[in-house]
């Protein structure tokens, strides 16, 4: 029992403490790419605490539901965190929610963050939440039939058993189904982070943003929890990536040595990972919002290809 | 030991006596509120006693049955509780007592105030008949009773018959009603013939003692029968236009439980009457149900009227249930019985569970209908302030019907997800694809429907008013939010306890598969819900809650580290520059959806007409005419040209009518000496 409790404890801290860190490696590594010199890779934790300490401006319009949604936001994206192995390969709470709730978890954050961005009533809140909801809806098809090859080739949708029978095959990955989920996989995660092509993070023009039009209204500590929710599910998306795709260092046990290893490891897939996606965000420009379907639907017939694989040569 | 048989009977009873005591009152013209509270709370009454004797015959599983004699052949007054008319019995009772409850307040304002003992008499009669549905025992009084409901809740939509919308809507309704019992007649008397008798009992299975064509033709009539009934696309018309019409009240019921009778129905014959079916039938069912969902979706989507959005939420769930029904046939057809009964409690938790959430989001409309006067979201906004606790009545409904953790709607579609899952590796060929493309359609319909919550609830009771009445809006009476408030408590019950509940079905999965779940769908001491085993994937909607809450220590604690220090202060919102910012600039609701009007344009084929008038430079209109409309396909493309050809098919008929009484004389005698000969030679 207590052990149980402290691996929720080290998970989530480790959690909240990593999740800044790839976003900041992802920033400057796009920065060189650019030849620029780039923030440093510690500033989102200074942002962060710059924005905990800030005051903030509340909408005269806005309910009770602005003031919950970063609440909610990130309460249900770190309850997701908890339900994907990190460093250890049993999770400390997959036993409660597989992959297919942490889908939904996030979709619950996603919920309340676009009534957020309704309860201005600006219309760029308006206009982000039906962007958000939008893209993200097109989005589950392909995301779900990736979750279901990959939980198909396990034969569990439980996180932590998937990532246990990858281990057992480490070359697993190299099989063409391993290989088209992935792509897809990837596909989505650069939607639901909202990368470039599908979405700038790093733009206030009316035209182009989409997170940042739902979230315009908020400040100060809210919007360090809101930033924040946004960094660990970029981190539990990339997770998902890397330890069901690439499992091998998953520590079996929580011996120090073992998790140790295993978290430099993590850091280093991690890291890996997140060149790929500042590469594609360099080497890419903005699409038009209604070009977005089309890549999603890209993604859509890589992970329905997947399974086709799987039927093929699996039996 | 439970008085079920007397239980059941009573609360018939007083269905019945409240029934006679509406009409009384309505001719002797009583038109005072206290007669329809009283005839509320008789109904609320009998509810309660239904709901016990149901949840103490599944629990006990125990089953009772009572029969009368109608001095006709083969038809008897018949009703059996088993555990499949006993948990539809339950979710009706359930359904019917907290729009009872809500029905007190609602009666005083609403259109059916001005006649209240003939609305409360209908009420009553169509409850009596919906718990008789759900039980009879008998074809011919099955049938009876079917009826009943159609006439009793045609009378309910067109409470406010001074408005030709409620007149169209009943009369659609009506006519689709027809079609499909007479079908379902017919598919009836196929497999009474073959079983040799009208009675439920000796049905069972007899399925399979018909020649395969002669199945296959019964199945079919069956399924689309009773699928007009649960408004399967492209069966579904009628819904759209007969449930907004209706009372909130009469809405509520009536996509919480009248079309539930069509699952019923679907659920009786697949499981029940049926033996094991041909693949190609599970697939249909499975078809029709994606078909439904994902299509119920998208045109909910392009809704702007609160009441229609609803309706049309309506179809897409019954297509959740029927992607559960249609994966249990597969599976019973390629011989995995466990697996049935895995699909099986999906499908029958999410009707039950659409029930609930269903009926509470109709009585927020109706709620919304009678403080901000409107049924169109793009005159309400702000209702949030002004009637606070129907919406969060409302958000509860909404989060638990886009299928979101923890609520009810999630672990349904949870069930779902997992019998499709299991498909792939179960079933062989190629026929195992269209699991997993179900599976991904099914989490695009989710998807879909959470966007089209957030903007029923984001536009409707959030940020300022859109219109006056919004504005003055004011908050409902104790008792219409009473009955919210039992249903948003069932929602929460439904999804946090949901490991209690599961065990319900076990009764229903032995007598249809002769499989006991309850060890295979729980674990973990109560606590995990599991898909066969805890291998193949487990949750625990309760663990989940107590986590959200657990967690929401981290939030709280950087919040009272620093947040609670800072300074705030409430400003406005930015208004671009302009002169304060008014209900003109907020996003409205078709808007919202136009994203995805766009990206479905194909099969939505929106058109727009926008008219500017300007003095000077088109750049400053002086006035704006905008018109956005999308293309009703079934409506232009099925039945349009089927209403046509029956409307040339009549007129050619009219030949025949001559209007001589000598002629029509002729017509009976020639039909008398046919059907003689036609006897003799029989």
């Amino acid at each position: 029992m207590i052990e149980q409790a402290l691996s929720i404890a080290i998970h989530i801290v480790l959690v909240l403490l990593l999740s800044p860190l790839v976003t900041g490696f992802n920033r400057v590594f796009k920065a060189r790419v650019q030849a620029r010199r780039g923030p440093g890779l510690f500033q989102p934790y200074r942002d962060l605490y710059k924005l905990l300490r800030k005051g903030m401006v509340i909408p005269n319009t806005a309910s009770w539901i602005f003031t919950a949604t970063p609440f909610v936001l990130f309460v249900t994206t770190l309850l997701a965190s908890l339900l994907i192995p990190i460093v250890t390969a049993q999770a400390p709470m997959s036993l409660f929610g597989g992959v297919l709730a942490v889908v939904y978890l996030l979709a619950l954050g996603r919920f309340f963050l676009a009534l957020g961005g309704l309860d201005t009533g600006s219309s760029f809140g308006g206009l982000g939440s039906s962007r958000e909801m939008t893209i993200s809806a097109i989005a589950e098809p392909a995301l779900m039939l990736a979750v279901f090859a990959v939980a198909i080739g396990a034969g569990s949708t439980n996180l932590s058993t998937v990532a246990q029978s990858a281990l057992g095959q480490s070359w697993r990955f190299l099989a063409p189904s391993q290989m088209l989920a992935f792509a897809a996989l990837f596909i989505v995660l650069i939607a639901e982070t909202g990368r470039i092509p599908v979405d700038n993070p790093a733009t206030h023009l009316e035209l182009t943003m989409i997170h940042e039009a739902m979230i315009l209204e908020y400040s100060g500590p809210y919007l360090a929890l809101i930033e924040w929710a946004a960094f660990i599910k970029q981190l539990v998306l990339m997770t998902l990536l890397v330890n069901v795709f690439f499992p091998f260092g998953l520590s079996p046990s929580w011996s120090p040595g073992a998790v140790l290893f295993s978290l430099v490891l993590f850091i280093v897939k991690l890291f890996l990972l997140s060149v790929v996606v500042a590469l594609v965000e360099v080497t890419n420009a903005k699409m038009r919002l209604f070009r977005v379907p089309e890549l999603l639907a890209i993604g859509f017939v890589l992970s329905a290809l997947a399974l086709v694989s799987t039927f093929l040569f699996q039996g | 030991m439970w008085p079920i048989g007397e239980l059941y009977t009573a609360g018939l009873l007083i269905y019945a006596i409240a029934a006679l005591a509406g009409l009384s009152a309505y001719f002797r013209k009583t038109s005072s509120a206290w007669i329809a509270s009283l005839l509320c709370c008789a109904s609320l009454v009998a509810a309660a006693l239904e709901f016990i004797a149901s949840v103490a015959a599944l629990v006990a599983g125990m089953e009772f049955n009572w029969t009368l004699p109608s001095g006709i052949p083969f038809v008897h007054y018949g009703v059996r509780l088993d555990p499949l008319s006993a948990y539809f019995n339950l979710a009706l009772s359930l359904l019917a007592a907290c729009v009872a409850v809500f029905s007190i307040g609602y009666l005083k304002h609403g259109p059916a105030h001005k006649r209240p003992g003939l609305f409360c008499c209908f009420l009553n009669l169509m409850l009596l008949a919906l718990t008789l549905v759900f039980t009879a025992s008998n074809v011919i009084f099955f049938l009876i009773c079917w009826e009943l409901v159609v006439v009793t809740s045609y009378f309910l939509v067109v409470t406010d018959h001074e408005s030709q919308e409620s007149r169209e809507g009943g009369m659609l309704y009506i006519l689709m009603s027809r079609a499909g019992t007479g079908m379902m007649y017919v598919g009836f008397l196929l497999l009474a013939t073959a079983a040799g008798s009208m009675e439920f009992q000796a049905l069972h299975g007899s399925g399979e003692k018909l020649a395969p064509g002669v199945g296959a033709a019964a199945f079919l009539l069956l399924f689309f029968g009773f699928g007009v009934k649960a408004g399967i696309i492209p069966l579904h018309i009628w819904l759209p236009a007969a449930h907004p019409a209706a009372p909130s009240n009469v809405s509520a019921l009536m996509s919480g439980v009248v079309i539930k009778t069509g699952i019923y129905g679907m659920a009786r014959v697949f499981f029940d009457f049926y033996g094991v079916t041909p693949v190609w039938a599970g697939m249909l069912v499975l078809v029709a149900g994606v078909l439904s969902a994902l299509l119920g979706v998208l045109y909910a989507l392009m809704e702007h009227d609160l009441k229609r959005l609803l309706a049309f939420h309506s179809i897409e769930n019954i297509g959740i249930i029927l992607m559960g029904f249609g994966s249990a046939l597969l599976f019973r057809s390629f011989g995995h019985p466990q697996l049935a009964a895995l699909a099986l409690v999906a499908g029958l938790f999410h009707t039950l569970n659409h029930g609930v959430f269903k009926c509470l989001l109709f009585l927020g409309a109706g709620s919304v209908l009678q403080g901000a006067k409107t049924r169109n979201m793009e005159e309400m906004g702000g209702l949030i302030r002004r009637m606070p606790w129907t919406a969060v009545f409302f958000l509860i409904g909404a989060i638990a019907i886009s299928g979101l953790p923890p609520l009810n709607g999630f672990v349904s579609e949870w069930f779902t997800y997992q019998g499709l899952l299991a498909g792939f590796g179960a079933t062989p060929t190629l026929t195992r694809m269209a699991f997993p493309i179900a599976g991904a359609l099914l989490a695009l319909t989710a998807a879909l429907a959470a966007t089209c919550f957030v903007k029923a609830f984001g536009i409707a009771f959030l940020a300022l008013p859109r219109s006056e009445n919004a504005e003055h809006a004011s908050e409902s009476p104790i008792s219409m939010r009473a009955g919210m408030a039992m249903l948003a408590a069932a929602c929460v019950a439904l999804g946090l306890g949901a490991t209690w509940f599961v065990p319900v079905f076990a009764p229903i999965t032995r007598h249809a598969f002769g499989v006991q779940i309850t060890e295979q769908l729980v674990a973990g001491n109560g606590l995990l819900l599991s898909a066969g085993s805890v291998h193949n994937g487990s949750v625990s909607p309760f663990m989940l809650a107590l986590a959200l809450v657990g967690l929401s220590a981290v939030p709280l604690a950087l919040w009272f580290a620093h947040g609670r220090k800072s300074p705030r202060s409430i400003g406005p919102t930015w208004d671009c520059g302009l002169p304060g910012l008014t209900a003109a600039n907020e996003y409205t609701a078709t808007a919202f959806s136009k994203p995805l009007r766009m990206i479905f344009g194909a099969l939505f084929r929106p058109r727009r007409e926008i008219q500017a008038e300007f003095d000077v430079s088109p750049y400053y209109p002086t006035a704006i005419r905008f018109e956005s409309e999308i293309q009703p396909a079934f409506e232009t493309h099925v039945y349009e040209p089927l209403r046509e050809g029956i409307l040339a098919i009549a007129a050619r008929a009219r030949k025949i009518q001559t209007g001589s009484i000598h002629a029509y004389l002729a017509y009976i005698f020639v039909t008398l000496i046919l059907l003689l000969i036609f006897g003799v030679r029989g």
